[in-house]
């Protein structure tokens, strides 16, 4: 073993150690320039006025998107409805009811579902809830983002729902519940906590999602009541706002982008405490 | 009948059967696990089975309550009489009412303290005075001193011990006739293990038990009868205390004896 090989492997070592200590930077970095460069934008148009007003005509400044935030939040509400129960159950039926190849071909359209592009769900969500009744509406956007929200909350359901351990369901069991009273009593609780967050999380990556409601839910500069108009959401505004000719609709552009990264990182916050606090059930 | 005749010679007061296994296999699909077991569990009394790992002796204490049909691609055939009724024709619900489980390592349900030990009460629809029956079955277990001002407390924040004699406290809530314990002690420290050793002493007034051990003192001090079996089928079963001082099948001494196993 000679000095000069030695002496190369320990600068071979150091190198990839830099190597993968800088990758790891920028990653973390492209998080923290994009909240910096919306705060320089956008932080200027984040007032008040921005959470209670409606948008102003073109030509006059100020003004909000107060019908945007409640529109988001309408069809998060909506997406929630439509596609948290139906991820939840199929999520069950994988982790404690299913057999081989049924299994193996829902988690397959699974993440297949999960890869389709937004845009061709939009198309869909378009052909199923806008061209019967010609015309935009909540609902059709709600359509469009719930079937976003399915994939994810199978795969988090049933990968928390596996997480319980097959003791706790034996427990039950001999005491003679029944194999749905045991899932409903024991795992479930045990698992919710896990569950909750995979809910939350999916809700926050189409709370972002723009394609699929531009010929869904469209968009609206006045308040949308009800749930069969177009409807405003901050995704849609964003765009909208980005591409006009004012300084004054970019930096809203900008600060309706800050509104939304910050419900995406409040969302995980929140999620990561409400783990922390009940655990995956271990003492 | 060798072994009935013995149970009917040892015991001095009348021991009863309460299980009767007559020629029972078990099957894991095509893995045959426990072979022509005959079996008599009597009344008001601890049966050990020991037996080296993978003997069959916890299937064949899971066939008692019908939990390895849990399991896919098993199949059972033979006779399992609980009080003279054919356990495999018995509603399964029912029957686990009656016969209840402890587990290698203790699984109480991320709830309450005061939840576990209702939980077996609520699910089978019981709609009296939970808080007493609570109270007796945490005291029967020897836990009610320890935990009685922490009842609303999470299980999980009870130690080993405690979380196995809630499990324990948990079975016995339904009153169960039989009470299966699969190596409840393996994951304890000996304090613990003196403790619900005690405790399966006293519960003999009320309960039968079958207890699967792999240590060997523990059989002989807290069983009145033990089995020994060795792949899949019964070797011997006696008196505990004639089982390890004669044990008639060579079989039986090199294991009692720690020659293998």
């Amino acid at each position: 073993m000679s000095r000069v090989r030695l002496l190369w492997r320990k600068s071979l070592n150091a190198v990839m150690l830099t190597l993968t200590g800088v990758a790891a930077f920028a990653v973390v970095s492209v998080l923290f320039l994009i909240l910096g460069y919306l705060i320089w934008n956008g932080g200027r148009s984040l007032n008040w006025d921005f959470f209670t007003q409606l948008p102003k005509p073109v030509g006059e400044e100020g003004g909000g998107m107060a019908n945007a935030i409640v529109g988001s939040l309408k069809l998060l509400l909506l997406a929630a409805l439509m596609g948290l129960p139906v991820g939840l159950i199929a999520g069950v039926y994988l982790a404690e009811f299913g057999g081989k190849t049924f299994s193996f071909v829902v988690r397959y359209t699974t993440d297949l579902l999960n890869g389709v592009p937004s845009i061709v769900i939009g198309i869909f969500a378009y052909s199923l809830a806008v061209l019967p009744v010609k015309h935009f509406s909540a609902l059709a956007g709600g359509v469009a983002l719930g079937i976003m929200v399915i994939p994810i909350t199978v795969r988090s359901s049933e990968e928390f729902l596996r997480a319980i351990p097959g003791s706790l369901r034996e427990g039950a069991m001999a005491l003679g519940a029944s194999r749905w009273r045991t899932i409903a009593t024991v795992v479930l609780p045990a698992a919710s906590g896990g569950i909750l967050t995979g809910m939350l999380l999916s809700l926050a990556r189409v709370a972002g999602e723009t394609a699929p409601l531009l010929f869904t839910a469209f968009s609206n500069r006045f308040w949308s009541p009800g749930w069969g108009q177009p409807i405003a959401s901050l995704p849609v505004m964003i765009y909208t706002y980005a591409i006009a000719p004012y300084d004054d609709w970019h930096r809203q552009a900008w600060a309706a982008g800050l509104i939304l990264l910050g419900l995406v990182l409040l969302a995980n916050l929140g999620c990561r405490l409400a783990l922390r606090g009940r655990g995956m059930g271990r003492s | 009948m060798r072994v009935a005749e013995k149970i009917s010679a040892a015991s001095e007061k009348e021991a009863l059967v309460r299980f009767e296994i007559s020629d029972l296999n078990f099957y894991y699909g095509a893995k045959q696990a426990v072979f022509g077991l005959n079996l008599k569990i009597p009344k008001n009394r601890v049966t050990a089975l020991i037996g080296p790992s993978g003997c069959g002796k916890s299937t064949f204490l899971r066939t008692l309550n019908r939990m390895n049909e849990t399991i896919r691609h098993t199949r059972v055939s033979g006779k399992i009489l609980l009080d003279g009724q054919d356990i495999l024709q018995m509603d399964v619900v029912g029957l686990r009412r009656r016969v209840g489980m402890v587990f290698q390592r203790p699984n109480p349900f991320p709830k309450s303290i005061y939840d576990n030990v209702a939980y077996g009460l609520r699910i089978n629809g019981y709609k009296g005075r939970l808080d007493e029956l609570v109270e007796h079955s945490l005291r029967r277990a020897a836990l009610w001193e320890e935990v009685k001002d922490y009842l609303k407390k999470s299980a999980f924040a009870l130690s080993g011990g405690q979380q196995q004699r809630l499990c324990i406290a948990r079975a016995l809530a339904v009153d169960p006739e039989v009470l299966l314990l699969d190596e409840p002690c393996s994951a304890l420290d000996p304090v613990t293990t003196a403790k619900i050793e005690e405790l399966m002493f006293h519960l003999k007034d009320s309960c039968t038990m079958a207890i699967v051990t792999h240590n060997m003192q523990q059989a002989a001090r807290a069983s009145d009868f033990t089995a020994f079996m060795l792949d899949g089928k019964l070797i011997e079963h006696s008196e505990t205390s004639k089982l390890f001082t004669t044990p008639t099948d060579p079989r039986t001494e090199a294991y009692i004896t720690g020659r293998f196993g």
